[in-house]
């Protein structure tokens, strides 16, 4: 299990990167940084390449396997990405359901 | 080309779903025997052995076993290169005499399985920015073979997820192609009458049954890393487009 500072550690360091790549200026994200939406500071092909590398990063570094667009996630009526901090505890979430699906 | 002398870390590494009979079994052994480390899985035990190869015993529709068995993978190897979606059913059956489980059992496993090995392993294939996915379909769709409507329905849905999904992942270096095979003598086909395949063979261009060797002829060139520029597409055996 990781805690909430470590959830958002990953969020962060890989929306940096995400921003970066994309040629923005990453130095002022943080935990309120728009992912989804009008004010993102990523584009929607930037949201999955950032969902694929924080999955990726979980599993590789912590052993957590996780599917963060699971059902649960996809059918909620606010996007579970749309912010740095809502997608740290949206990975808690899905990881204490143990969840893929 | 004969057992590798490669480090097991330079050896490509290859995901086939279905090896554990029909055409699956003969591109696992094949593409072993050339040095790939192959993970295959059916629901049933492994029918053979091989150095390079494993075997886990897994239903493809369950988006679990899926999840984990290509993370288990990708722990292991750190790399997947190649992913053949080969694993299929058929339910050879008039429309008017098909329940709707058979046609949803169908769908689930030839379509969403499908769907789901290529997501979970295009997210590994992600990270080396290189992928090969070869999705299997069949002649039955184009040719349009009365009894076989949904089996065929599910294939054509392979084909155009295939190519759509070339679309979502070729920024990263994954190509994704289908491969739609002629009648080839194996279980899948057991229990449809000779004059029935002599009917479909008789109407190709090419009027031979299909072999595996074919599959793994078209599967070599779409895995090629050469073919980086060839992508949604989709080929037939015998004539067949
Ligand atoms: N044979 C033909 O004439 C022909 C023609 C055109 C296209 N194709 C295509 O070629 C592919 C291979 O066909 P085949 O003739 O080799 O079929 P097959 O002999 O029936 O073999 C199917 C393989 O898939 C596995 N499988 C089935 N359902 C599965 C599931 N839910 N989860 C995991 N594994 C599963 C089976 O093993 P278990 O039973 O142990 O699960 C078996 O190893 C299929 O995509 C088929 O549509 C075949």
């Amino acid at each position: 299990m990781i805690d909430r500072t470590v959830a958002m550690e990953i969020v962060l360091s890989a929306l940096r990167e995400a921003v970066d790549q994309n040629g923005g200026d990453a130095s002022g994200v943080n935990e309120q940084t728009v992912i989804v939406g009008p004010e993102a500071v990523i584009d929607s092909i930037g949201v999955v390449s950032l969902i694929v590398d924080i999955e990726q990063r979980l599993e590789m570094d912590h052993q957590v396997s996780v599917t963060l667009a699971n059902d649960r996630a996809m059918s909620q009526r606010n996007s579970p990405f749309r912010t740095a901090a809502v997608l740290a505890d949206h990975i808690l979430a899905t990881e204490r359901e143990g969840a893929v699906s | 080309m004969s057992a590798p002398a490669r480090p097991m870390a330079e050896r490509p590494v290859m995901l086939i779903t279905g090896t554990r009979k029909g055409i699956g079994k003969y591109l696992a052994e094949t593409y072993v025997k050339r040095g790939y480390i192959v993970e295959g899985c059916s629901r049933g035990e492994a029918s053979f052995e091989a150095e390079g190869y494993t075997h886990t015993s897994m239903d493809i529709s369950e988006e679990k076993a899926v999840k984990a068995w290509v993370s288990g993978i990708a722990r292991r190897h750190g790399r997947i290169d190649c992913v053949l979606n080969n694993a299929a059913i058929a339910s050879m059956n008039h429309v008017l005499l098909t329940p709707a489980a058979t046609a949803n059992r169908m769908l689930a496993v030839n379509v969403t399985a499908t769907m789901l090995v290529c997501r979970d392993a295009a997210k590994v294939m992600m990270r080396r920015r290189y992928g090969r996915i070869v999705n299997f379909t069949t002649i039955v769709d184009p040719i349009g073979l009365a009894g076989e409507a949904i089996y065929a329905a599910s294939k054509a849905a392979v084909v155009t997820f295939t190519r759509i999904l070339a679309f979502e992942l070729g920024d990263w270096g994954i190509t994704c192609n289908s491969f739609g095979a002629t009648p080839i003598m194996t279980d899948m086909i057991k229990g449809v009458p000779k004059e029935k395949i002599d009917a479909v063979v008789n109407a190709l261009a090419i009027k031979r049954l299909g072999k595996p060797e074919d599959c793994v002829n078209v599967c070599d060139f779409f895995i090629n890393p050469l073919s980086d520029n060839i992508t949604a597409q989709v080929v037939y055996l015998g004539g067949v487009s």
